[in-house]
């Protein structure tokens, strides 16, 4: 009988780590999260800095969903600090943030973060620092949400609209195609339906 | 108990497998122009060089079209020797465009940033345009083919080199180097690191 219960820690342990493995392994290779359907169930790490925290709307533990974040829509920014084109729009994507920061209207409902897909903290840390960039940026160091996502090329753009419920959609999810700050922002309130 | 862990190491095998195999995340600055080798041995050559030894010199064209030798910067500056393996493959290319925006980390440890591969001027001029301008000069190990890289002991068996880091002091002697898993990207700050060891 002891036998048996110490069997099913280990088996339900087993068990859910080899469904995380493949539940991330079918979007691997395939596509990334297309409009109309949810996020791959991921949880990055609460951010540290008190300010990105309640940026986030986040109030404590260790992690959390991008679904939980405090927003009527959240765009996300898969990246690499070794990536030219996320260099080279990382000053209009930091420009299309303060739009929405200093827009009454938009504070606080639409929220930017960003992935560093490979990116250590420290590889983060650099690509922050160099460009000034001021919405949370997140380590996936070994890849794990990248896969998770499709393992796309980078930038990667994804814009998920969360409702009062707390369901959520992917209503945009496209590579580059980042024309400019304000024609971006203006596609994401189109088509979240938040304009 | 000991059969069902067995059992259970044996299936995720192939999982961990499938998980490690890509592990790159390839900018849309090269388009669909990359080419993925697959996953390869991580390493396959001997180091034919130590830390302390002096670093053996070398000539090579750099894409700018200047030669450069490794000895011009004796005395001078630290040198960050960064061999990759070839032109429009995956970690290659999302390796030297990270080093592209971190000039002022080399500059504050009083060091210049070599990147040498295996392929010619033609390819090498194509493929290193679409990183932007980069800072450091790029330099052409194809002819006699691999003679540095063979040199250090960094060429592999099919002809690329190995994805290898060395750090050279301004005496000339390697302080650092590091020969990483071809098939991943080395952290940036381990090198850093090491460039903090060499101006101490």
């Amino acid at each position: 009988m002891n036998r048996e219960i110490k069997k099913i820690p280990l088996a339900v342990a087993t068990g859910a780590l080899a469904l995380a493995l493949l539940y991330c392994l079918a979007f691997a290779n395939t596509a990334p999260p297309q409009p109309g359907s949810v996020l791959p169930d991921l949880n990055l790490p609460v951010p540290e800095r008190a300010g990105e925290r309640n940026y986030l709307g986040l109030e404590g533990g260790a992690y959390f969903k991008i679904p939980e974040i405090k927003a009527h829509v959240v765009i996300i920014e898969i990246f690499s600090m070794y990536c030219p084109y996320c260099q080279r729009e990382a000053p209009e994507i930091n420009r299309m943030y303060g739009i929405i920061e200093k827009n009454p209207d938009l504070k606080g409902k639409v929220k930017v973060i960003g992935i560093g897909a490979g990116n250590s903290p420290f590889e983060v840390g650099i690509f922050k620092e160099k460009y000034r960039v001021a919405f949370p940026l997140f380590s996936d160091d070994d890849f794990a949400l990248h896969k998770c996502f499709g393992e796309v090329r980078t930038p990667y753009f994804i814009g998920v609209k969360i409702n009062d419920d707390g369901r959520h959609r992917v209503f945009y999810s496209k590579l580059g195609e980042f024309k400019g700050a304000e024609p971006f922002l203006e596609l994401m309130l189109q088509l979240s339906g938040l304009q | 108990m000991k059969t069902h862990g067995k059992l259970v190491g044996v299936a995720l095998i192939p999982l961990v497998f499938l998980w490690s195999t890509t592990c790159f995340a390839i900018s849309d600055a090269f388009k669909k122009n990359i080419y993925n080798p697959g996953l390869l041995k991580p390493t396959d050559s001997v180091l034919k060089v130590n830390v302390g030894d002096y670093a053996p010199d070398f000539t090579l064209r750099a894409v700018a079209g200047e030669r450069i030798s490794l000895s011009q910067y004796r005395g001078k500056k630290n040198v960050v020797l960064s061999f990759v393996p070839a032109a429009w493959t995956p970690v290659c290319s999302d390796q030297w465009p990270g080093y592209n925006i971190v000039e002022d980390i080399f500059d504050r440890h009083d060091a210049i940033l070599l990147g040498i591969t295996v392929d010619n001027i033609p390819t090498l001029f194509a493929w290193t345009n679409q990183m932007g301008t980069l800072w450091f000069p790029v330099l052409s190990d194809f002819w006699p083919h691999g003679a540095v890289a063979g040199r250090y002991g960094l060429l592999r068996s099919d002809g690329t080199s190995e994805r290898a880091l060395v750090v050279i002091d301004k005496k000339g002697i390697i302080r650092y180097i590091h020969v990483n898993d071809i098939n991943k990207r080395p952290r940036l700050e381990n090198l850093v690191k090491e460039l903090e060891g060499v101006q101490k």
